[in-house]
């Protein structure tokens, strides 16, 4: 059962692309695709991308959402960008921690903290 | 869809004393092999879950549990095949849930499933669903050649 609302909402900050989430709970397979689909796009549309992702609304993740989020890692680092993730509730910044992934992410508190700790 | 959503609920209410011992009740499913399919069916556990009273990290825990063990019978168990079913049985009391999720696949060994945590994993986008469910759940383990996974998570202030 598709649901219309989009998966993220994009914002833009200076040269930064700033993607919230717009359902609290990144579990379903089809959100996931959706969202991995549109992180995609982002990542592809220019060279040197720089993207930050504000969890602020999630309560909820899988290890399939964690793949997806690696696979956006991994292409951004192959075209030199930059991601940041923020706003990571504690519960969620558990899996995170309990993965190891809070090694191979840069984790910032909030939106603020993330926006300044893109490098020029 | 559900293949079958038997929602059996077997449990005795209260004792003969009237003490109002809590209830057990069980929970079975056969589903497809389908993501979809399972959503409801999470659902209707985890209602019961919270409804038993737990909440905060267990909630949470057992709801993430629970989801990566379907994931997992799915995609690795029965390989999407949607001729193959997952059965999901959910005994469900305030002090203790215990979770039995069972695919149609080939099994599998525990001992090889690589360590997600390992530097030289950590950039793979999959395997980390049992490490998720041994972390969250008290008590894990495998049989019928790793066909069939149970888990049980006591409440906290269980006595």
């Amino acid at each position: 059962m598709a649901d219309s609302t989009p998966p993220v909402e994009v914002t833009q900050e200076k040269d930064i692309r700033v993607v919230e989430f717009t359902n609290s709970r990144i579990l379903d397979e089809g959100n996931i695709t959706d969202i991995g689909r549109t992180l995609n796009v982002l990542i592809d549309e220019r060279a040197n991308p720089k993207l930050l992702l504000d969890f602020h609304t999630v309560d909820h993740l899988s290890s399939a959402a964690l793949g997806m989020l690696i696979n956006a890692n991994n292409r951004i680092r192959q075209k030199n960008g930059q991601l940041r993730l923020a706003g990571i509730k504690p519960q969620i910044m558990e899996v995170f921690e309990i993965t190891k992934l809070n090694r191979l992410f840069r984790i910032l508190p909030g939106r603020a903290e993330a926006l300044s700790s893109f490098a020029q | 869809m559900p293949v079958s959503g038997s929602n059996r609920q077997s449990g005795r209410g209260a004792d003969a004393a009237g003490n109002g011992t809590p209830v057990s009740a069980k929970m079975v499913f056969t589903i497809n092999s389908d993501h979809d399919a399972t959503l409801g069916v999470q659902q209707q556990i985890l209602d019961r879950v919270e409804n038993a009273g737990f909440a905060g990290r267990e909630l949470f825990g057992i709801k993430l549990a629970l989801l990566e063990a379907i994931a997992n019978a799915i995609n690795h168990g029965n390989k999407k095949d949607p001729a193959k079913h997952v059965h999901i049985e959910a005994r469900i009391s305030p002090k203790k849930i215990e979770l039995l999720v069972e695919d149609e696949g080939p099994g599998f060994d525990r001992r090889g499933v690589p360590d997600p945590t390992a530097d030289e994993n950590l950039e793979k986008c999959s395997g980390r669903g049992i490490l998720l469910i041994e972390s969250y759940m008290g008590r894990v383990w495998w049989d019928r050649g790793g066909r069939r996974l149970r888990m049980v998570k006591e409440h906290i202030d269980s006595r």
